[in-house]
C-alpha cells in the first residue's frame, strides 16, 4: 500500500504520482490521507488501481477517472466521478450536486444520498444511490443505469433519452417526457446484477423497485411540442 | 462565486474563539471570493450600551474628534475603539437611533456598517486574509458570527459593496449568487421607506428581510418569504441578535454545507472552509435542502 500525505505533498504531485501510473504496474493500491475537502483529488486516473481516499472530498474527486477504483471513506463535494470513462467510484458517505455527471461508462455508488442533479446527462455510466437523490436528477440523461434505493427529488428524468431509472421509494414528481414503465424480466436481472456490483444487494430486491424511462415524444423534434421544450 | 462561512456557538466556553476559529474559515475561502471579505461578529451584550461600528477611507482624520463631536450631537458619553479603516462607537441603547441619524452630519464621510446591542461589521477591499488581520478578527471572542468572501458580478468592488450587508439594528445577511430582479424589489421597500447606500444586489435581500421582521414576521417567515419575491441564484446566510439562518433558492446551484456538534452549528460554502472546527469528524454533516428555511435561535 502506497500512502499519499496530501496535506503534506499537496494536489498536483498526487495527481501526476497517480497518472505516472500507466498500463501494468505493480503499485497498485493507494491510500491519500488527509483529503480535508480538496478539490480534483485522484482526477485522470488511466490505470487499474485501488485508491482509497480517508476522508471528505471536494469538488471534482475521480473526475474522468479510467480503470481505476477510487473509495472515498467520507462525502464528496459537487462533481464527483463527472464524465467517468471506465472503471468504479465508490462513495462512503453523501455526494453533493451533480455526481456522476455526463459519465460515458463505469460505475458510480453512493453508500449515503446524492444531493441536486445526480447523473445530469449521464451518456453511459451506471449509477447506484443507496439513499434519496435530489431535483433535477437524470436531467436529459442518454444511457446508462440509475438505481436508487430511497427515494427521488422533483422532476426526476426530465427530457430523458434512453438511460433507465430504477427507484425503490417515491419519486417526488417526474420531469417532461419521463414516464414510469413495465418491469420485465431482462430490468430484474440488470437490477440483480448492478445491486449486486453496488454492494447493495442485502439491502434491495429487484422487485421492490419501480422503472422509469422516456415517452420519446421529446427529442425527436415535433412543432405540437414547442411549449414543451 | 463567493465564500460564505459561519458559526454559531451552543457551547460558551469556545466563545474566546470564534474570531480565530472564523477566520480559519474565511480565509480558506479565499479561492471563492479574494475581491474583498467582510465580517460580522455577535458579542456577549453590554447592559445599556449599543454600538455603531463605522468605516471611514480617511480613518485617522475622521474618527479623531468622533467621540465628541457625535456625543454632543446626541447628548451622550460615546467611548470609540479605532481598528484600521473601522471604528466602534459605544453609546447608551436608548440614543443609537438617534447616534445613527446624527453620524450624517457631524462626519459625511464615515459610513455605518452595523447598529446593534451585539453586532460589529469589518468589511474591506483586499484577500481575506488581509481583510482578518487588519481587524485582528482573530482575537475576537463572541456568541455567533458569519463572514463572506467576494468575488463581485453584479456591482463594484467597493467597501460598500462587500458584505455582511446590515439594514436592519443587530441583522446581517451574506449571499453566495445574484438577483436578478433586485432594482424592482428595491424601487417596492423604497416605497415602504427603507434607505439603501449601493446599487448592490444582496442590499435588497438583507432590506428585503429587515422590511419583514419590522413588519412583525418572523425570523423563518421572513426568510421564507425570499424563495417567492427574490428572483435569482442564492444561498443566504442571515444573522439576527438571538440567531443564525439559512436559505437557499430552489435551484441549489450555490453550494452549502452545514455541520452540527454539541459544541456549535457550522456553515462552509465548502466543506473544506470547516475541516479545522473542533469535532467536525464525529459532526452531523448534511447539505441543505433547496427552498428550506434552517434557524437557530437561542
Amino acid at each position: 500500500m502506497q500512502t499519499f500525505d496530501l496535506e503534506a505533498q499537496g494536489l498536483r504531485a498526487l495527481n501526476s504520482t497517480l497518472h505516472a501510473l500507466k498500463g501494468q504496474t505493480n503499485e497498485t493500491a493507494w491510500e491519500i490521507i488527509n483529503p480535508k475537502g480538496s478539490h480534483a483529488i485522484a482526477v485522470g486516473l488511466d490505470a487499474p488501481v485501488d485508491v482509497t481516499v480517508r476522508g471528505s472530498t471536494g469538488y471534482y474527486c475521480a473526475g474522468m477517472n479510467k480503470q481505476a477504483t477510487v473509495r472515498v471513506k467520507g462525502s464528496a463535494g459537487p462533481g464527483v466521478a463527472e464524465n467517468m470513462m471506465s472503471g468504479t467510484v465508490i462513495i462512503d458517505g453523501d455526494a453533493s450536486q451533480y455526481a456522476g455527471a455526463t459519465g460515458r461508462g463505469g460505475l458510480l455508488v453512493i453508500k449515503g444520498n446524492a444531493s441536486s442533479r445526480c447523473g445530469i446527462s449521464m451518456k453511459g455510466i451506471d449509477i447506484v444511490v443507496h439513499g434519496n437523490i435530489g431535483h433535477m436528477s437524470a436531467f436529459m440523461a442518454q444511457s446508462g443505469s440509475m438505481v436508487v434505493l430511497g427515494d427521488a427529488g422533483e422532476a426526476l428524468g426530465d427530457s430523458l433519452y434512453e438511460a433507465k431509472l430504477f427507484v425503490r421509494g417515491s419519486v417526488k414528481s417526474l420531469g417532461a417526457d419521463c414516464i414510469e414503465k413495465e418491469m420485465r424480466p431482462e430490468h430484474l436481472e440488470l437490477l440483480a446484477d448492478l445491486l449486486k456490483r453496488g454492494e447493495a444487494d442485502g439491502k434491495a430486491k429487484p422487485e421492490e423497485f419501480k422503472r422509469y424511462g422516456s415517452a420519446r415524444k421529446l427529442y425527436t423534434f415535433n412543432i405540437d411540442n414547442a411549449s414543451s421544450y | 462565486m463567493c465564500g460564505i462561512v459561519g458559526l454559531f456557538l451552543k457551547d460558551a466556553s469556545l466563545e474566546p474563539k470564534l474570531g480565530a476559529m472564523l477566520t480559519d474559515m474565511l480565509i480558506t475561502m479565499t479561492d471563492r471570493g479574494p475581491d474583498s471579505a467582510g465580517i460580522a461578529i455577535y458579542t456577549r451584550p453590554e447592559k445599556g450600551k449599543a454600538k455603531l461600528t463605522v468605516q471611514s477611507a480617511n480613518a485617522a482624520e475622521d474618527f479623531k474628534t468622533l467621540a465628541a463631536d457625535l456625543g454632543k450631537a446626541i447628548g451622550a458619553t460615546i467611548n470609540l475603539v479605532s481598528k484600521d479603516t473601522h471604528a466602534v462607537l459605544t453609546l447608551p441603547t436608548d440614543r443609537l437611533d438617534a447616534a445613527r441619524a446624527a453620524i450624517r452630519e457631524v462626519r459625511p464621510t464615515a459610513r455605518v456598517m452595523s447598529a446593534g446591542e451585539e453586532i460589529e461589521i469589518y468589511k474591506e477591499v483586499g484577500l481575506p486574509k488581509d481583510v482578518a488581520r487588519r481587524f485582528d478578527v482573530a482575537h475576537m471572542s463572541g456568541t455567533h458570527g458569519i463572514g463572506h468572501t467576494r468575488m463581485a458580478t453584479e456591482s463594484a468592488v467597493t467597501t460598500m459593496g462587500a458584505h455582511p450587508f446590515s439594514t436592519g439594528s443587530d441583522q446581517c445577511l451574506v449571499h453566495n449568487g445574484s438577483l436578478s430582479n433586485h432594482n424592482s424589489v428595491r424601487r417596492t421597500l423604497k416605497d415602504a421607506g427603507m434607505t439603501f447606500e449601493t446599487e448592490n444586489d444582496t442590499e435588497v435581500a438583507a432590506a428585503f428581510i429587515s422590511h419583514k421582521l419590522q413588519e412583525g414576521s418572523k425570523l423563518g417567515e421572513a426568510m421564507e418569504a425570499t424563495l417567492t419575491d427574490l428572483d435569482g441564484f442564492f444561498t443566504f446566510v442571515v444573522g439576527t441578535k438571538n440567531g443564525f439562518g439559512v436559505v437557499r433558492d430552489p435551484i441549489a446551484c450555490k453550494p452549502a454545507v452545514m455541520a452540527e456538534t454539541d459544541q456549535y452549528v457550522a456553515f462552509g460554502s465548502e466543506y473544506r472552509a470547516m475541516v479545522n472546527l473542533p469535532g467536525i469528524d464525529t459532526a452531523r454533516v448534511w447539505e441543505p435542502e433547496p427552498a428550506t428555511v434552517y434557524f437557530w435561535e437561542r
